[in-house]
């Protein structure tokens, strides 16, 4: 129960589509979502694949509580080889697309092979058909989610699709559902782009099943009543939603300000959440029009923006001038703070193109903030980007690159290498702000010392959503620990790694950890699905996903030498803040790391680890 | 000596009218702590969640207690949290 025990196999090469039977075995060991896609993309490729190889595989997974009426339960997530990276990858995305696809019957659809011409999956419950996209090709995400649906005459139906960053290579291209939902990092679009396939769209109707009805209710009850009662899930993330983070992050010193140069922005305060709420001089109307919320989420700290209609980037342009999803704070932090831009319009304007073309704007962001460093050292000039002034804080080249990225045109094509490959193309590897090919979120290593670990080590690249220790080290859930120190955070980040593993692999938002521990969630898993669901058996899921995720990369090539952080935070000090002259504490807390987790001196999970969590 | 006031989210509405970028600069008496700046803006305490001097955490119990000096930056918010979930 719980599970829908089916998954849909669309082979791209031969134009097939098939329904298996979901392997229950895995189901217990994995759950769902990022561990048991996981799971299949383990057996069922090689971890030495090229990701744009139509040998890879592109699984869109759901989790045995997507669908159902638990809070936040509709996610979904998109399980392949990045792009981005050569690392294992998994982009979670709300929205409305997953619940649909679980209402249509499917735990997973397992994509394979690459079509001869661009299609589209259409899949109507039971019923699953590959339909050529020749009209949908070129177009944006927006154009093709609205395409279809006119198409089939169905408004109703749910789409997931590429923009043109996918369709041209743009190396950290997402899978945009919903308008402005995404499976946004590591290039997982990218991947989809390269097998031809444009879109997914899913109706479903057949509904959920829990294994007990009515102690699965209760068990939601108690854990809505929990994230209502909840000051930060209750009250801050619905009020202020993610950008609340732009002005506690700069002032605990941790914000990282152009391409980490430095970790405090002047600037914050106008791209902030306050920011977004305050009246315009021009307009008298605020950035924010409204919050959101995606399926069965009673959080809602999505955040709906307008962009005034004199502001240069839509004053000649209608079709922007429209109210769409954003600012949230990781976006705002790359498109701004890494970019040293304070203009909130043009940062609005930047994440919509983002959203319409399907490319992540942390990816994005970070990079043109690393060539703005390589622009104002000399290592490029006009003559590389076209012309354009990339100097730090110039709203008009994020913008302009923002357009030419989301094409593949001119210097954006540059940035869309992402910022591993274009600062080693001009000889400045050592500029790029990334892990293992990803670049960093909105939390400088430097100021709080667990993300820099986290950083280090996570599997998909560097990431926020693999341990986000900042709970603890700056707000103090569950217990509060001091952000400028290293004693500690190898266990703290393990256990937050853990965790996380087992709530993605749910069907759950991450977000409802503000509230939740694993106390909380365990009973309503435990109610919907077979087997006893212990607190202590998810913790077990989501150590044996990250050993699962550990593996992959270690066989695709990986070593304890990726686990490692850009120089420029193990080197130099950060200039202001809490942590002014303190560095990344990484050569200290690593080794902790790998014992905490029973891996050896290299970062190989030892054979009686793997015994232990039966891997 | 003089601190700089800081009042962030919900409670920006405990700042003067006009307050730029949620903060003032505020002449106060040696001995002055965050909880005094507090009653001072009326501001509720039950409604500072996150409080920190110079961007370092003050916590609960210290914040009846602990002196803030000369150019200071008090900084407070209520209850929030975050990041993205993608």
């Amino acid at each position: 129960m719980a599970w829908a025990r089916n998954i849909l196999r669309v082979n791209l090469t031969k134009g097939t589509c098939a329904n298996e039977a979901l392997n229950m075995d895995w189901a217990q060991k994995y759950l769902g979502q990022r561990g048991l896609a996981t799971k299949y993309l383990v057996e069922e490729t090689d971890p030495k694949v090229d990701p744009l190889s139509p040998d890879n595989k592109m699984i869109m997974a759901t989790g045995p509580l997507t669908g159902t009426c638990a809070s936040t339960a509709g996610r979904y997530s998109v399980i392949t080889k990045g792009a981005l990276t050569g690392a294992i990858a998994c982009s979670n995305s709300g929205g409305f697309f997953g619940n649909e696809m679980k209402n249509a019957g499917y735990d997973m659809i397992i994509f394979e092979g690459k079509a001869k011409k661009p299609v589209y999956l259409l899949v109507e419950n039971d019923n699953a058909q590959l339909i050529d996209a020749s009209d949908f090709w070129g177009k944006s995400c927006w154009d093709t989610e609205e395409g279809i649906k006119a198409k089939h005459q169905d408004s109703q139906l749910r789409v997931a699709s590429i923009g043109v960053s996918g369709e041209v290579g743009v190396k950290f291209a997402c899978v945009v559902n919903d308008m402005h939902r995404a499976a946004g990092r590591s290039g997982v679009g990218t991947v989809m782009g390269s097998k031809n396939l444009k879109a997914v769209a899913i109706r479903g109707s057949l509904g959920v099943q829990v294994e007990d009805a009515e102690k699965f209710l209760s068990a939601v009850s108690a854990g809505k009543a929990v994230i209502a009662d909840n000051p930060v899930t209750g009250q801050g993330l619905p009020a202020f939603g993610t950008q609340v983070l732009m002005n506690v992050i700069n002032e605990s010193g941790a914000l990282p300000t152009r391409n980490h140069l430095d970790s405090q922005f002047s600037g914050a305060g106008k791209i902030s959440a306050e920011a977004m709420a305050e009246a315009r001089e021009g307009d008298g109307k605020s950035n924010l029009l409204t919050t959101a919320a995606c399926f069965g989420c009673t959080i809602a700290c999505g955040r709906i923006s307008t962009i005034e209609r004199s502001h240069y980037t839509v004053a000649e342009r209608p079709e922007y001038q429209i109210a769409s999803g954003g600012l949230e704070y990781e976006a705002a932090w790359a498109l701004g703070a890494a970019t040293g831009v304070e203009d909130l319009d043009a940062l609005t304007f930047a994440n919509f193109i983002c959203n319409e073309q399907g490319y992540d704007p942390i990816s994005f962001g970070a990079t043109v903030g690393a060539a703005m460093e390589m622009y104002e050292s000399g290592t490029i000039s006009d003559k590389e980007t076209g012309g354009i002034e990339l100097k730090f804080g110039s709203a008009k080249a994020l913008t302009e690159l923002a357009e030419l990225t989301g094409r593949g045109e001119g210097f954006g094509a540059e940035i869309g290498l992402g910022s591993k490959r274009l600062c080693e193309k001009y000889g400045k590897p050592e500029l790029s702000m990334a892990v293992k090919g990803q670049e960093f979120p909105a939390y400088d290593a430097r100021g709080i010392q667990g993300m820099g670990l986290t950083y280090a080590t996570s599997n998909r690249g560097a990431c926020h959503l693999r341990g986000y220790t900042v709970s603890s080290e700056i707000f103090g859930i569950p217990e509060k620990t001091d952000p400028t120190v290293s004693d500690g955070k190898a266990g703290l980040v393990k256990a937050f790694q853990d965790a996380t593993g087992a709530v993605d692999s749910s069907g759950l938002c991450l977000f409802t950890t503000f509230a939740w521990s694993l106390d909380d969630i365990a009973p309503q898993i435990d109610a919907a699905c077979e087997g006893d669901w212990t607190p202590e058996r998810l913790a077990e899921v989501g150590e044996r996903v990250w050993n699962l995720e550990r593996m992959y990369n270690l066989q695709a090539g990986f070593t304890a030498a990726d686990d490692t952080l850009p120089k420029r935070l193990l080197k130099d000090a950060a200039k202001t803040g809490p942590a002014e002259g303190k560095v990344s504490d990484l050569g200290k807390m690593l080794p902790e790391y790998y014992d905490a987790r029973g891996w050896t001196a290299e970062g190989v999970p030892s054979n009686k680890t793997l015994e232990r969590i039966a891997l | 000596m003089k601190v700089t006031v800081k009042l962030f989210a919900q409670l920006g509405q405990y700042l003067p009218p006009d307050a730029q970028d949620n903060q003032v600069e505020l002449d106060v008496a040696a001995g002055a702590t965050p909880e005094s700046i507090f009653a001072e803006f009326r501001v509720p305490p039950e409604n500072c969640h996150l409080v920190l001097v110079n961007g370092v955490y003050i916590a609960p119990g210290q914040r009846g207690v602990h002196a803030l000096k000369d150019k200071d930056a008090l900084a407070v918010w209520p209850p929030i949290a975050g990041g993205n979930s993608r």
